[in-house]
C-alpha cells in the first residue's frame, strides 16, 4: 500500500510540474497578499469625518470610479475590491486603520491616503512592512524620497515645484525684481518658501527684500501686508490658505500697492477665494495649475472633461462636479488603474512599485493639455509640471508653456 | 448603650459603600485579568495593537474618572495633558536617547506638575466654567506644539517619529525555549498591561485613602468638607495633578504604541472622546474605564461599517441609545448583572 501511495504521489507531482512548465500563462502569474485571479484588494484611508471631512469626497469618487471599472470587467479580468476607512484626520487613528488594512484585510497596497500628518504617521510602518503607500494625497515634498522610503509615492505636484516655477518665471521676465513674501508658518508654508529660494538660487538673498510669516490662529493678516508694502517690493508672493489669501488680495488693492501678485495653487479657487475677495481686486494675479477646472466654461467641449462629466452624471450623481476633490479623485484613480494594467499578471508589491515608478508620458484627461505623468526609479514625483495662469475678468487664463520642476524630498 | 453600639457597628458599613462602588470584587478582577493576559496569545498582531490602544485609552479615562468621579471637577482638557505626556516621552526617546520605560515616569511627573499648576487658577472656577477653562487648554495645545520656539524639539507640524521598542533579550531568549517569539506588539501590550495594573491598583488605593475620602467629600459638598477640616484648595489641585499625571503616562505609552506624535493627534476631539468614555463607563466607577475605552475605540468602527457618509450620525444614534437605556453606563449594567447572578444563585 505505501508503495502505491508513493507512486501516486510521484505521478501527480510530475503531472503538476508538467502543467506548470507547459502553460506559460500559469507560470507567469505571481501574487502577493491581496491579489488573486479574480480580485485585487486595495486599501484607502480618508477623513470622512472630522475637521478635514470635506476631502472625503475624494475617496467616494474613487470608490465610484473603481465600481465603474469593475462593471466594465475589471483590470485584466480582476475586480478591484476597494476598502476605504475613516481616520477623522487623526494620526493615531490612521495608524490603526493602516494596520487594519495591512494585517487584517490583507490589501495589496494602500492608495491615496489623505493628509500630511496621517501619511507621516504611517510612512515608517508601511515601509517596514514593504507595502506600497501609493499616490498619497498631500502636496508635501517629502514623499519624493525613493532612497529612504522606496514604498511611498506622491501624486500631485509638490509645493516646492510650484514656487520653483514662479522663481523661473521671475528670473526670466523680471530679473531685477524686488520680492516680498508672506507665508503660513507651518510645513506647507515653509515647503513653498524653500522652493522659491531654491528656484532663485544665489539671487534669493538679494531679490527677496521682505519676508513675513503668520499663524493660522491670527484673525487677520492685514498688518503683515502693510509691512510688506513698506519694503517697496514690486513682486508679491502669496503663500496662504484660502481664507488668508482672500484677505491678502483685498488688502493689497486697498493699500494701492500694485506688485505682480503670485498666488499659490492651494488658493486658486475662484469660488472660495477670488469671488469673496472681489473680481476687480484679483485682476492680473498669476498662479499655476495642473488640472482642468470643472467650473471653467472653456472645457465644456473638451473630450477629456466630457468623459469626466459623463462619469459624474452616470456613476457618481450624488457628487458635486464643481468640488475640486472629484476631479482629483477621478484623475488619481485613473493613474492607479494604469499602474495595475502595467503590472499584468505579476501582482506582487514589488512589481506594483516598479510599475508605479515606470509611468511614461501617461495622461489622465483631466490634466491640463501638455502635462504628463512621468516617474522613474529615482523620480517618485508623478506630476511635476504646471502651467501658469493669469486672472482675467472672472476666470483664469492659461498662458505660456507647461513648465517642469522636479524636486526631491 | 444600645444606640452607641449601633453607631459603632454602622459606621464601617457607611464607609464601605463608596469603596465597593468604586471597584470590582476580587474574583471578578481575577477573571478580567486572566482574559487580558491570555487573549493576546491567540490573536493577530493588529488586534494586539488595538488592545494596547484599548488599555492606553482606558488609563486616560481612568485618570479623568479620578478627577470627575472622585473629586467632582469637570475637565475637557485631558487631551492637553495626554499631548504633553506623549511629547515628553517622544522627545526623551528620540533626542536624548533615553530608554522608553524610563520616559514614562518622567512624562507622569511633568504632567503632574503641569496639572497641579493648572489646578491653581481652576480653583476659582467650578462646574461648567471649569469645563470651559479646560476646553480652552485643549484648543490651545495643538497650536502651542507648533510654535517655532519649540520646533527644534517638537518637530513642528511634521511631528516626531518614535522607534518601537523590542522585547528585552532575556524574555526573547526565554520565549525561544518554547519555540515562540515575542513580537514588538505583544511585548508592548504586556508592558502597557503591567503599567496599567500598577496604576489601577494605586488609584483604587488612593481613593480608599484619606486623600480619596477628602476628594469625595469635596465632590459631595464642598462647604461641608471644608467645615470638616479638608483643605479644599490643596485637594482640588492635587486631584488635577494626579489626573494629569496618569493621563501623561497614558500619552507616553500612546506615543510609543503609535510610533508617531504630531499636533493633529491631540485635538479637542480626543478630550471629548475621553469624556465620552468616562460617561459610558460610568462616572466614578473605575473598572468602567476599560468599557468606556472600548466604546470610543470600537464603536466608531462599527458605525463606519453601517455607512461611510453617515458614520458620525450612526455613532450619535448609538451613543444616544446607550445614554438613554443605561444612563449610568457600564456600572449600571454591572449592577443589573450582579443582581441577576445573585437571583440565580438563590434559585
Amino acid at each position: 500500500m505505501p508503495a502505491i501511495h508513493l507512486r501516486l504521489g510521484a505521478f501527480s507531482a510530475a503531472l503538476a510540474l508538467l502543467a506548470a512548465t507547459t502553460d506559460p500563462s500559469v507560470a507567469q502569474k505571481k501574487y502577493d497578499t491581496g491579489a488573486t485571479d479574480t480580485e485585487i484588494k486595495i486599501g484607502n484611508i480618508m477623513p470622512y469625518s472630522g475637521p478635514a471631512s470635506a476631502y472625503g469626497i475624494i475617496g467616494r469618487t474613487e470608490a465610484a470610479y473603481f465600481k465603474k471599472i469593475n462593471d466594465a470587467g475589471g483590470i485584466n479580468g480582476r475586480k478591484i475590491n476597494f476598502v476605504s476607512y475613516d481616520d477623522a484626520y487623526s494620526p493615531p487613528k490612521a495608524v490603526e486603520q493602516a494596520r487594519k488594512l495591512v494585517e487584517s484585510d490583507e490589501v495589496l497596497l494602500v492608495f491615496n491616503s489623505l493628509g500630511t500628518p496621517s501619511n507621516s504617521a504611517i510612512q515608517k510602518y508601511m515601509n517596514s512592512k514593504k507595502v506600497p503607500q501609493l499616490f498619497v494625497a498631500t502636496g508635501a515634498t517629502k514623499w519624493n524620497d525613493p532612497k529612504e522610503f522606496p514604498w511611498t509615492m506622491g501624486w500631485q505636484p509638490n509645493y516646492q515645484s510650484e514656487t520653483q516655477i514662479y522663481a523661473k518665471y521671475i528670473l526670466k521676465n523680471m530679473p531685477n525684481a524686488k520680492i516680498a513674501v508672506i507665508f503660513q508658518n507651518d510645513d506647507y508654508g515653509k515647503d513653498y518658501l524653500k522652493g522659491l529660494k531654491d528656484g532663485l538660487g544665489q539671487k534669493a538673498a538679494s531679490m527677496i527684500v521682505a519676508e513675513e510669516s503668520f499663524e493660522t490662529s491670527e484673525p487677520s493678516i492685514d498688518n503683515h501686508i502693510v509691512k510688506l508694502k513698506s519694503s517697496n517690493a514690486d513682486v508679491f508672493v502669496d503663500i496662504a490658505t484660502p481664507k488668508f489669501a482672500a484677505q491678502a488680495i483685498k488688502k493689497v488693492t486697498e493699500l494701492g500697492w500694485k506688485p505682480t501678485h503670485f498666488l499659490n495653487n492651494v488658493s486658486a479657487s475662484v469660488g472660495s477665494v477670488i469671488r469673496p475677495a472681489g473680481y476687480e481686486n484679483a485682476q492680473d494675479i498669476i498662479s499655476a495649475n495642473y488640472l482642468k477646472d470643472a467650473s471653467d466654461r472653456q472645457w465644456d467641449n473638451d473630450p477629456g472633461m466630457k468623459e469626466f462629466y459623463a462619469f459624474m452624471a452616470k456613476d457618481f450623481p450624488e457628487g458635486d462636479r464643481l468640488d475640486g476633490g472629484t476631479v482629483v479623485g477621478f484623475g488619481v484613480a485613473q493613474t492607479l488603474v494604469q499602474v495595475l494594467k502595467q503590472c499584468g499578471d505579476n501582482l506582487t508589491r514589488e512589481n506594483v512599485m516598479k510599475q508605479a515608478a515606470n509611468l511614461q508620458d501617461f495622461r489622465t484627461e483631466v490634466l491640463l493639455p501638455g502635462i504628463k505623468i512621468n516617474t522613474g526609479p529615482s523620480d517618485f514625483a508623478p506630476i511635476s509640471q504646471l502651467q501658469l495662469m493669469k486672472f482675467k475678468g472672472e476666470k483664469w487664463e492659461l498662458f505660456g508653456d507647461v513648465i517642469s520642476a522636479d524636486v526631491g524630498g | 448603650m444600645s444606640t452607641a453600639e449601633d453607631i459603632v457597628t454602622e459606621a464601617p458599613a457607611v464607609e464601605a459603600v463608596p469603596k465597593r462602588a468604586m471597584t470590582l470584587g476580587f474574583g471578578t478582577s481575577l477573571v478580567v485579568l486572566a482574559v487580558l493576559i491570555l487573549v493576546p496569545l491567540f490573536v493577530k498582531n493588529f488586534i494586539i495593537f488595538q488592545l494596547t490602544m484599548l488599555l492606553i485609552y482606558a488609563l486616560a479615562v481612568l485618570a479623568l474618572n479620578i478627577l470627575t468621579g472622585g473629586s467632582g471637577q469637570f475637565s475637557l482638557g485631558q487631551s492637553a495633558f495626554y499631548a504633553v505626556g506623549a511629547y515628553t516621552s517622544a522627545i526623551l526617546m528620540e533626542h536624548v536617547g533615553m530608554n522608553y520605560a524610563l520616559t514614562l515616569p518622567i512624562a507622569g511627573i511633568v504632567c503632574f506638575g503641569f496639572g497641579f499648576l493648572f489646578g491653581q487658577p481652576a480653583l476659582r472656577l467650578s462646574g461648567v466654567y471649569l469645563a470651559l477653562a479646560t476646553f480652552a487648554l485643549a484648543t490651545a495645545m495643538p497650536q502651542l506644539l507648533k510654535l517655532g520656539y519649540f520646533e527644534h524639539w517638537t518637530g513642528g507640524v511634521q511631528g516626531l517619529v518614535v522607534t518601537k521598542p523590542d522585547a528585552p533579550e532575556l524574555l526573547q531568549a526565554m520565549a525561544s525555549w518554547f519555540h515562540k517569539s515575542i513580537s514588538q506588539d505583544m511585548w508592548l501590550y504586556y508592558f502597557t498591561l503591567a503599567v496599567g495594573i500598577a496604576i489601577y491598583i494605586a488609584s483604587v488605593n488612593l481613593l480608599r485613602s484619606r486623600s480619596g475620602r477628602a476628594f469625595m467629600a469635596i465632590r459631595d459638598n464642598e462647604i461641608a468638607a471644608s467645615a470638616m477640616g479638608v483643605d479644599v484648595a490643596l485637594y482640588k489641585t492635587l486631584a488635577f495633578g494626579v489626573s494629569a499625571g496618569i493621563t501623561g503616562v497614558a500619552g507616553g505609552l500612546g506615543a510609543i504604541a503609535v510610533q508617531f506624535v504630531a499636533p493633529d493627534g491631540y485635538t479637542i476631539t480626543l478630550a471629548i472622546q475621553l469624556f465620552l468614555g468616562m460617561v459610558v463607563g460610568g462616572v466614578g466607577w473605575l473598572p468602567g474605564s476599560i468599557v468606556g475605552s472600548a466604546f470610543i475605540i470600537f464603536v466608531p468602527n462599527i458605525a463606519e461599517s453601517f455607512s461611510k457618509g453617515l458614520s458620525g450620525a450612526v455613532f450619535g444614534v448609538l451613543l444616544f441609545l446607550v445614554i438613554f437605556l443605561v444612563p449610568h453606563g457600564a456600572r449600571q449594567v454591572a449592577i443589573v448583572a450582579q443582581q441577576l447572578i445573585g437571583k440565580l444563585k438563590k434559585n
